[in-house]
């Protein structure tokens, strides 16, 4: 038996899983999946930014397309770190693909003209 | 002078939904002035997601939540302008406004809508103690710094305030290599989202010291060089022997946000005790025709919210403008027992079917009635299982439950089951 708080949105419901991965305590079914999720393979998506190379002073915001494994977190860290993107960019535009073959983009989150 | 039917102040999230709802109820003309460079507000710098699951029925970040209102208000035909800042409005609804292309200009409008937002209570407002050197910044300066301009304020950090920005950036800036030490909260409990107490604190095992605060800050160098924290009693004093030391360079500051309404203080609006101005169910504030939401009514915990206000707003002054928002009563609506504000404060017409009371409570608490009453009656009662302050209530009541009300006046109140 655990306790969890879920993460899946503001709401923050607070969860309950037995050793039979049943849970409890959830509104909505995606509460229930992200309390198995957590205790069988732990997941979490990434916000940061890059860096824009042909503007001054320039960051665009990212965000990981899905859920990466947690323990892979600083690993992709990293790899945003490492590159940086042209001007202009959109919304939707793909950074990374497939960062550390995780199946997840590295996705642009901002409009920069 | 130039003449507007609707004038918005602020072009964030509230300011935005306030304009495109406006429009959609038959305001052309509307002009949003925005001091920033850009729309969008504060969801500019952030950059998380977690947004517009209400709205959208999917998880945003900020940027891509703001940005589809934007796109609403262009595909609109909204005017607005940007970088230009609100530097006086009278009570005959005159707003002068500065920019650089504009100079200054004084436009006559016949609503409008405060949408300015909220800023961070600063050190000197808790009286932070110790040496005033660098390094003490409030998180939201911080956040600014990082996520727009991708510049790293400090390198071990130690957060005074359990708000969700301090637990947002704790997680940003350990991210980004810097290590968090702790938050302290000087509350018994936390004033965050559950979740981010989960996702930004515990994933990367950053202790929540509670009923702790900042005792002094040391930096004789000229930077942050120390901070000690101690214990609080119940009265908020210190309690000798309970400090912890933590050498980092920087102090950040998740306190509070307070609404931010310097223009309306020179209207002498009625002013509630969310620091925001007083609301008819309309959004309308005491003096006619000036309109509030958002951010700068009462500090919302999730954007969603904001722009369900903004809406309100939008409506509201659309009807006011179209002369249908005329008063035919006056019931007061007050806090009582639990209950640190409540969310229109007076009911005046009888415009909209249902009527969301959004209110707070002022500590923790479970399973509880929430009782609607007038004098004796009881109007309406709901049960609720958990309540805490950093979470919103909202509450819909019809309007036929308010006719025929013993008194002028509602009280909504907590009881214990």
């Amino acid at each position: 038996m655990k306790e969890l708080t879920c993460i899946v949105c503001p709401r923050g419901c607070r969860l309950t899983i037995d050793d039979d991965l049943k849970v409890t305590g959830n509104s909505c079914p995606r509460g229930a999946e992200y309390a198995v999720n957590e205790m069988t393979n732990p997941k979490r998506m990434i916000t940061s930014f890059m860096r824009v190379k042909n503007r001054e002073n320039c960051v665009v915001s990212v965000k990981t397309s899905t859920s990466i494994p947690k323990r892979m977190i600083f690993q992709v860290m990293e790899e945003i770190n490492k590159v940086g993107v042209n001007a202009p960019t959109n919304i939707g535009d793909i950074a990374i693909k497939n960062v550390l073959g995780t199946g997840a983009d590295i996705v642009i989150t901002k409009n920069v003209k | 002078m130039i003449k507007r039917d609707l004038v918005i102040i602020g072009g964030g999230s509230a300011g935005m939904a306030a304009a495109i709802e406006a429009k959609k109820n038959g305001i052309d003309d509307i002009l949003i002035l925005e001091k920033d460079g850009v729309l969008g507000g504060i969801l500019n710098q952030c950059i998380h997601n977690g947004f517009g699951l209400t709205e959208f029925k999917e998880e945003l970040t900020g940027p891509e939540y703001l940005s589809r209102f934007v796109k609403q208000v262009e595909e609109l035909g909204i005017e607005y302008k940007l970088n230009s800042l609100v530097l006086d409005i009278t009570e005959n609804k005159c707003v002068t406004y500065s920019n650089e292309k504009d100079g200054v200009v004084i436009v006559e409008a016949k609503a409008i809508i405060f949408a300015t937002g909220c800023y961070e209570r600063s050190p000197g407002a808790i009286q932070l103690a110790g040496d005033r050197c660098s390094g003490i910044i409030t998180a939201g300066t911080a956040q600014k710094y990082l996520n727009i301009h991708g510049y790293l304020v400090g390198k071990r950090i130690v957060i005074l305030g359990s708000g969700d920005i301090g637990l947002i950036m704790a997680r940003r800036m350990t991210l980004e290599g810097a290590k968090v030490l702790c938050v302290s909260e000087i509350m018994p409990y936390s004033n965050g989202l559950n979740r981010n107490i989960a996702q930004c604190l515990n994933d990367y095992d950053i202790p929540l010291y509670l009923s702790r605060s900042v005792l002094r800050v040391e930096g004789k160098s000229g930077r942050v060089e120390k901070v000690v924290l101690a214990a609080v009693d119940d009265k908020m004093k210190f309690i000798p022997g309970t400090e912890m030391e933590f050498e980092c360079d920087t102090l950040l500051l998740s306190v509070g946000l307070i609404p931010y309404v310097s223009l309306l203080d020179k209207l002498h609006c009625e002013m509630s005790s969310t620091r925001g101005a007083k609301v008819n169910d309309q959004l309308m504030t005491s003096i006619p025709g000036v309109f509030a939401c958002g951010n700068c009514l009462h500090v919302h915990d999730v954007v969603d919210f904001v722009t369900d206000e903004g809406r309100d707003a939008g409506r509201g002054a659309a009807n006011y403008i179209k002369g249908l928002s005329e008063k035919k009563k006056h019931i007061l609506v007050k806090p009582g027992n639990g209950v640190g504000y409540v969310i229109p404060q007076f009911i005046e017409t009888d415009l909209n079917n249902d009527i969301t009371f959004k209110f707070r409570v002022r500590r923790p608490v479970k399973n509880v009635f929430v009782n609607f009453k007038s004098g004796d009656a009881l109007i309406h009662k709901v049960v609720k299982p958990v309540l805490i302050p950093s979470e919103m209530v909202m509450i819909k009541l019809n309007k036929d439950k308010l006719a025929g009300l013993p008194l002028d006046e509602i009280e909504v109140s907590l009881e214990e089951r």
